[in-house]
């Protein structure tokens, strides 16, 4: 049987507010157990929750970014379930009327095509503690610093076919919101935490299977392999005639399978009801206006500009646009010297490899966008070759100061003097006596291989510095002389 | 000054003896003291008693008094219902849940009776978490009634409301959930107010039903009660479903006219159901307001009948959240030696909470449960909606609501204890103004065969000057509330 997958994911998403979404209490990551946790994070008796208007405008923002409605009056819900590291006995959740409500989002797959996502709706809702099982031997240890973490969870309608476009909006997902400056989206540490609703039905058909959820899923590259693993497993069980069970699974990455956490039939009763010691978020137009005003230039009109403007093709475009800081870098490049393309082929390469290799962040790179600049100028107006503009490169790379600076040090400049290059090539074809015979034997294809051979030759000789074009012109009206 | 002058003065009495320095607020701080432990015995009213500190903050006060430095409430001893926490000092809400839980911090109520240099002398014994008519549920024990030590005080504040009547303090703090001042103040003869939803910060209160609870004070006077009442309101950040209203000073607003004040009288409230005593005492004090001239006119609140059942589904639903916290984690009651996760929750909650409150979390928890959600809470909610319309087209004609505040006088003990529906009846006049998150007011209305009956009167939202003002003219033409239980019999 020819299986089609259909999913429906779930995101979490930590935003970058100053304090939790209840209590003043600050959210960074990484503080010792419990310190960043006050008596509202601890549901001490008498405590009341109040408000933070940033995670409220941090909401409104993702509406506004994926063009969806925002919800006029959003209401809180508590969702009531006991578990030691949910203090209050319920999380504070937006179940009846989330604050963003329906839009679609536009996602770039890798063929610069854009895929729609639609998004069903995206609630406040407060995170719980965390419990520590391996601290203390016989115990279970609860930390609550991250209890009232401000989240949005985003839900989309089980839109995705594949493992690709799943992560594909996901990357898309993250670039918003690093974008909108409400999340730093980052996976590993949990801000960005992934669901994904998986079910499987014949090619063709319109009904929609037994879906299971994959919980936590804390990675790009765990999402696609948990979506594929699954498909694997609900395909064998459909294959041999079985039924899928609903249920929650959690992705083992180190097996590479899924593992059943729950079943859902036992689910708990969650028992939602209106937040009574919250007001409704009440959200007018003129609100929605004013953070409409905030909102800086998002991924996708940037990916149309950056094509239209700087003549940059969908896959450089789609390559530069998520990660705002490379964006940003490739413009100031660009602002500095004209040239997109060089620029784009530069970021894209040399310099993404280096600071790939030495993991580090294009804000940290020791290269500034004038610095690139400058050594794309000296390549435009023919002082560098592509090979010295490579030393060059490394040169910056090291800190041995701006292009001009390392071409004057280290004497790379081009040799593009005709003169001297013409006694240069006389040299090779001189020394070469026997490599001429052959070369003027051979017909055109192998007169093209043999002439890379004298072209090494004058490098060589002058240490890289000849203009390998005029050298090849050069070559071929000395050679042809030989005749 | 004799002892028993400084225990039956009123707090507005109190104050002008403290400013005239005929008075030191130590003494009447030590006076309070004694009297407390003289008749805490027999009372139960108070659990937890901080005589030190009290001392130290009426000397405090004095210094402040010498120095011109004088607030709304400088000196005045005060006792606070242990649902209020008080930082440093154990604050139990009536249960072993919380039997030895001492908060870190003070409730928004408490800072600004301290503020307003009020001195603490203790906390009052209440039903467990509020939930409670007679102050029977408390894990503390029962109250007693000081006008009849075989009958109960009344709650959920019965501890506060006794404490009061016996002379312990001049000035109490109570809240009100569906009656627990009123009810209480009712049943022992003394003036509850409960402010208008949203009036009194609930920041500090452990709460039972979060729409509903509201915070005031009970004293001897509607007088005082202005005094309390403009101490303890305000906005809170902390809170936000405080209101944003300006609080004028009650105090300086309260006049003797109700000359025109146009008062309902509900047919519900007054339909064959009363019992024809109250009817009686409740007509005559009415009778004293038309008399001064108010005018006393039948309305009707068609849907009255349904507040019982509407308050019993929303109050237990939110209360059987507010009270998941108490599992025995992070502070509070836990069972020794737990198994696992399971066992550690259940009997927690089943050692920690009493048999009252138990029923309340199941009973909220089946009206939120999936598939009765619709059936229970959702048409609470509607119901309440309709109840409050009731209210706000009666208003619409008159200027204040009066009834009974209570069914009846003070009960004996146990005389409701087995019949949970029974108990709730005695809130039936007094639910309806919190689900509409009315103010209203008791005020004492004559003795029934030696016991107190209290008049009720309820005002427009965010309008407890009008029905203070009623009442304070009432207390002007009439003694009802000079009246005073006998206690010599166990402090002489």
């Amino acid at each position: 049987m020819s299986w089609e997958t259909v999913m429906g994911l779930e995101v979490h998403l930590q935003l970058a507010t100053q304090s939790k979404i209840f209590s003043g209490s600050a959210t960074a990551f990484g503080a010792a157990p419990n310190e960043q946790a006050d008596a509202v994070d601890l549901g001490m008796p008498g405590m009341l929750p109040v408000l933070n208007e940033e995670a409220v405008r941090y909401a409104v923002k993702f509406g506004l970014g994926i063009g969806a409605r925002i919800g006029e009056r959003s209401v809180f819900d508590r969702k009531n379930y006991f578990y030691p590291d949910l203090p209050k006995g319920y999380q504070v959740s937006q179940f009846f009327a989330p604050i963003v409500c329906e839009g679609v989002f536009e996602v770039p797959l890798e063929d610069g095509s854009l895929f729609p996502v639609r998004i069903t709706r995206a609630h406040l809702e407060e995170d719980a503690g965390k419990s520590v099982h391996d601290a203390f031997s016989r115990e279970t240890g609860i930390d609550l610093n991250r209890a009232g973490t401000p989240l949005l969870e985003i839900v989309t309608e089980p839109d995705f076919r594949s493992a690709e476009q799943a992560v594909a909006y996901l990357k898309a997902l993250h670039s918003l919101v690093t974008y909108l400056g409400i999340s730093d989206g980052n996976m590993a540490e949990g801000s960005m935490r992934c669901d994904i609703n998986i079910s499987l039905r014949e090619k063709g058909s319109d009904a929609l299977g037994t879906r299971t959820e994959i919980k936590n899923v804390n990675s790009f590259r765990f999402v696609e392999r948990a979506i594929h693993s699954e498909y694997e497993r609900q395909a064998d069980i459909l294959d041999s005639g079985g039924s899928i069970t609903q249920e929650t699974r959690l992705y083992d990455a180190e097996q590479n399978v899924t593992r059943s956490m729950r079943s859902k039939e036992v689910a708990n009763d969650y028992r939602y009801f209106p937040e009574p010691d919250l007001l409704p978020i009440v959200i007018d137009a003129e609100y929605i206006e004013a953070v409409r005003a905030t909102l800086p230039e998002l991924p996708g009109a940037k990916r149309a500009r950056f094509t239209a403007d700087y003549g940059l093709n969908d896959y450089d475009a789609a390559l530069l646009v998520p990660n705002h800081a490379l964006a940003d870098y490739f413009e100031a490049v660009v602002t500095a010297r004209g040239a997109a393309k060089p620029a784009a082929n530069w970021i894209l390469g040399d310099l993404t490899a280096a600071l790939n290799r030495n993991e580090i962040d294009i804000t940290s790179s020791p290269i500034s966008a004038a610095q690139l600049a400058g050594l794309i100028a000296r390549i435009e107006d023919g002082t560098l070759s592509s090979k010295l503009a490579k030393q060059v490169f490394d040169g910056l790379w090291a800190g041995e100061g701006d292009a001009d600076q390392i071409i004057e040090a280290r004497g790379l400049k081009q040799v593009s003097d005709s003169g001297a290059l013409e006694s240069m090539v006389e040299a090779v074809i001189a020394d070469n006596p026997d490599q001429v015979a052959q070369y003027l034997a051979a017909d055109e294809t192998k007169q093209k291989k043999l002439s890379g051979f004298f072209v090494g030759q004058i490098m060589k000789a002058s240490k890289g510095q000849a203009n390998p074009q005029m050298i090849n012109e050069l070559l071929l009206k000395k050679l042809n002389d030989q005749s | 000054m004799t002892d028993n002058a400084l225990l039956s003065g009123s707090v507005s009495s109190l104050r002008q003896q403290l400013r005239d320095r005929a008075v030191s607020s130590e003494e009447l701080t030590r006076a309070c003291l004694e009297r407390i432990e003289a008749c805490n015995g027999a009372l139960n009213a108070v659990i937890t008693m901080c005589s030190e500190q009290a001392l130290d903050s009426a000397r405090e006060a004095d210094k402040a008094i010498a120095k011109g430095d004088i607030a709304s409430l400088t000196g005045i001893p005060l006792l606070h219902k242990d649902i209020f926490c008080t930082n440093g000092v154990r604050t139990t809400c009536g249960s072993r849940m919380l039997e030895q839980f001492v908060p870190a911090y003070d409730a928004t109520v408490v800072t600004k009776m301290r503020g307003e240099g009020a001195v603490m002398l203790g906390k009052c014994n209440m039903d467990e978490f509020a939930m409670g008519s007679s102050n029977e549920t408390s894990f503390f024990g029962a109250v007693r009634n000081p006008w009849d030590l075989n009958c109960v005080p009344g709650g959920s504040s019965g501890g506060s409301a006794a404490a009061l009547a016996a002379g312990m303090a001049p000035l109490v703090t109570g809240t009100d959930t569906g009656g627990s001042i009123r009810q209480p103040a009712s049943l022992c003869g003394v003036t509850g107010l409960k402010p208008t939803y949203g009036r009194v910060s609930r920041l500090g209160i452990i709460a039972f039903a979060s729409s509903l609870d509201q915070a005031g004070p009970m004293a001897r006077t509607a007088e005082d009660c202005a005094i309390a009442l403009t101490a303890m309101s305000g906005i809170d950040a902390g809170d936000s479903t405080s209101a944003d209203i300006p609080v004028p000073d009650f105090h300086a607003g309260l006049h003797h006219d109700v000359q025109g004040l146009r008062i309902g009288l509900p047919r519900e409230y007054f339909n064959e159901d009363l019992d024809p005593d109250v009817r009686e005492r409740v007509m005559a004090a009415l009778s004293a307001l038309e008399q001064a001239g108010a005018t006393l006119v039948d309305i009707e609140l068609p849907h009255s009948h349904y507040a019982i059942a509407t308050y019993y589904v929303i109050a237990p639903a939110e209360a059987s959240a507010n009270l998941a916290r108490y599992d025995g984690v992070r502070f509070g009651y836990r069972c020794e030696d737990p198994v696992d996760l399971e066992d550690l929750y259940l009997r927690s909650r089943s050692e920690g909470f009493g048999e009252e409150v138990q029923r309340r979390i199941l009973v909220g928890t089946y009206a939120l449960s999936a598939g009765f959600y619709d059936a229970y809470f959702n048409k609470a909610q509607q119901v309440r909606r309709v109840i409050t319309e009731d209210f706000t087209r009666a208003f619409e004609s008159v200027d204040v609501i009066a009834g009974p505040s209570a069914p009846g006088v003070a009960f004996q003990f146990g005389a409701k204890q087995q019949d949970p529906v029974a108990m709730y009846m005695e809130d039936i006049y007094t639910l309806a103004v919190n689900l509409a998150g009315l103010p209203g007011l008791s005020t004492p209305a004559g003795l029934i065969n030696g016991m107190p009956v209290g008049l009720q009167l309820i005002g427009k939202p965010f309008d407890e000057q009008t029905i203070l003002n009623a009442a304070h003219r009432l207390q002007s033409d009439t003694d009802w509330h000079m009246a005073r239980p006998q206690l010599e019999t166990v402090a002489p």
